[in-house]
């Protein structure tokens, strides 16, 4: 294995560190920023000397978000879409993974693999039919209609973790079950999906952070605030005569900062899930 | 983490079949599973995509209420439109530098992050908080952070005497593609970090080894031992990477919407328009088709390379 590094000089040693301290504030320095805005006056934002510690520290921006431009309701709405839409890849993904893991088929990696190249469509491409179709079926501004989308752009992705993750369940134990008499069905429901419920919620975890941050149909599609999720409602924060920064920051923190602590306290298995595919080809 | 029963049942289904062979009943368990996936992609990816192409050879037009079918007409328009070919170029422009810019930070920060050091863990978690955060945000962020006249960069930039006066980053056509780029790089870099890192790891360390006894720096070792092995998982990771980077839309829209004098307009925006703006959805959808048609020769031309990557290694 690559772990069992070799020993490092002092110079080498600082040399990692310089680096690895370049990482955590590239990658976490834009959004520490963007904490202390949300907690700075107006005026101090404008001042020549910006500074990162909030001076005099308000809570303004956030009492104006949920007072003033309701955000409560882009927040509920995403949690509703964001949720069926988990629950939906979950059930319709485990199924798929299982079939295409478990039972006898022929061709299942080009499947899979078809599977997977649908994931790679341009959106746009079938923003315009799926428009179309949605203002047929009177499913323009729904939930309905953001669910049913973004359960099929996110199924390739958790089908394919979650297919990963089956082959690596010993074959033996499903077989038991088939033997004493259990159809795939309930040999999937009692024996496969207990055994996955680790990987079952990163995966969920995957699934819900890619339809909370989904802008694209969300802007086509739904067009009042009892239905518009977060990134539609953070996009058209705009004030008349001037960019509400300190808002849209307080914003940014409430949609963000969620996402940031699941993530964290699930780093090693979304980074595994995230990169098995590449890994394993 | 192992997976070597990935490759076990691989070979297994290499073997046939016997429940087919035999196939005295069709055995419908996977079809039915498999029932609700092919629902849902069937009609909300393939179905569009087709229906996208049947409306391109229309000149449907929602606010005129026309709808006839003109043949080839649109993409005959396509190829002398000079917003098109505008806005195809900044989006291979912009595809091209943020997938290299992407692979190589990317890389660098992976052969970082092999190594055993104190606060690994953390600074892999740090990496995922760009990857994790609504593009929306991102763009809403950098628009701050590269705000014309109160923004982090130009204070930093003037402090440090780089510039003389504020840069008005994203509302110059000059700076604005630099800018969605610095974005876009800033988000994806650190999960490109995490794939190439993933590929690093399983280079068995006694390569590396057997290289340094014969006499190889680190420079050649790396050259020579680790980025041969590394070269299919790069070509995937940019591939994806690529894919991903064509339909960019939701940086440019938040951030720019285009502009300024359309100088960041790529396919997706002036597609997005086209049909929600313009309401022309015959002449959006040949746009869009076209799009599709240059993703698919983008992933044909990567696979290529791929094969032969992987035939050079001989896997």
């Amino acid at each position: 294995m690559a772990e069992v590094g070799h020993r490092r000089n002092g110079a080498q040693n600082a040399l990692f560190l310089a680096g690895a301290t370049a990482i955590v504030l590239w990658s976490a320095g834009p959004f520490l920023w963007q904490i202390s805005t949300s907690f700075q006056l107006d005026r101090a934002l404008v001042s020549p000397t910006p500074s990162l510690i909030p001076h005099p520290f308000i809570l303004q921006h956030f009492l104006n978000i949920f007072l003033v431009k309701h955000f409560q309701f882009y927040v509920l709405n995403s949690t509703i879409v964001a949720l069926s839409t988990t629950f939906l890849c979950l059930a319709f993904g485990a199924m798929a993974a299982y079939a295409l893991s478990r039972l006898k088929m022929r061709r299942r990696f080009g499947l899979l693999g078809l599977i997977l190249s649908v994931s790679m469509f341009p959106q746009i491409a079938i923003v315009g039919p799926l428009y179309l179709l949605a203002s047929i079926l009177g499913l323009l501004d729904t939930y309905m209609v953001l669910v049913i989308i973004y359960l099929a752009l996110g199924l390739p992705l958790v089908i394919w973790v979650l297919f990963g993750y089956f082959q690596t369940i010993p074959e033996e134990l499903d077989e038991a079950a088939r033997i004493d008499g259990a159809g795939p069905f309930r040999s999937l429901l009692l024996i496969i999906i207990p055994l996955s419920l680790p990987c079952l919620v990163t995966t969920g975890l995957l699934a819900f952070i890619a339809a909370w941050n989904e802008f694209m149909f969300a802007l086509a599609l739904t067009s009042t605030i009892a239905h518009q999720t977060v990134p539609v409602g953070i996009a058209n924060f705009t004030n008349l005569y001037y960019v509400p920064w300190g808002d849209i920051a307080a914003a940014s923190v409430v949609v963000t900062l969620p996402l940031v602590l699941l993530v964290l306290f699930f780093q090693r298995r979304i980074i595994e899930g995230l990169t098995q595919g590449a890994v394993k080809e | 983490m192992t997976r070597p029963v990935a490759i076990g049942s691989t070979l297994r289904t290499a073997a046939p079949s016997l429940a087919i062979v035999r196939g005295r009943r069709v055995d419908w368990a996977p079809l039915l599973l498999l029932l609700p996936t092919t629902i849902s992609l069937g009609s909300v990816s393939v179905y569009p995509i087709l229906d996208g192409f049947w409306l391109s050879l229309h000149n449907t037009t929602l606010s005129t209420r026309e709808d006839r079918f003109v043949g080839w007409l649109n993409y005959r328009l396509l190829a002398t439109d000079p917003d098109f070919w505008g806005a195809w170029r900044h989006t291979l422009e912009f595809t091209a530098i943020s997938t290299l810019a992407e692979t190589a930070i990317g890389l660098g920060m992976a052969l970082l992050l092999v190594e055993r050091f104190t606060g690994r863990g953390l600074v892999r978690a740090a990496m995922l908080i760009p990857w994790a955060m609504p593009t929306v945000v991102t763009s809403k962020m950098f628009g701050w952070l590269f705000d014309g006249q109160n923004g982090l960069v130009n204070w930093a930039f003037r402090s440090l005497h780089l510039i003389g006066g504020n840069i008005d980053w994203y509302g110059s056509p000059n700076t604005a593609l630099g800018t969605i780029i610095f974005a876009d790089v800033w988000k994806t870099t650190p999960f490109m970090a995490l794939l190439l890192l993933a590929g690093l790891q399983t280079i068995p360390y006694s390569l590396q080894e057997a290289a340094r006894i014969d006499g190889a720096g680190a420079w050649q070792t790396f050259w020579h031992v680790r980025l041969p092995m590394l070269v299919p998982i790069l070509l995937i990771a940019a591939m994806f990477r690529a894919l991903d980077a064509f339909r960019i839309f939701d940086l440019v829209y938040v951030l720019t919407g285009g502009g300024p004098a359309d100088s960041t307009e790529v396919l997706s925006t002036l597609t997005y328009k086209t049909l929600f703006s313009a309401l022309e959805f015959g002449y959006g959808s040949a746009l869009s088709t076209a799009m599709f048609a240059t993703e698919v020769l983008i992933a044909f031309c990567f696979g290529i390379l791929i094969v032969r990557g992987m035939r050079r290694q001989g896997r």
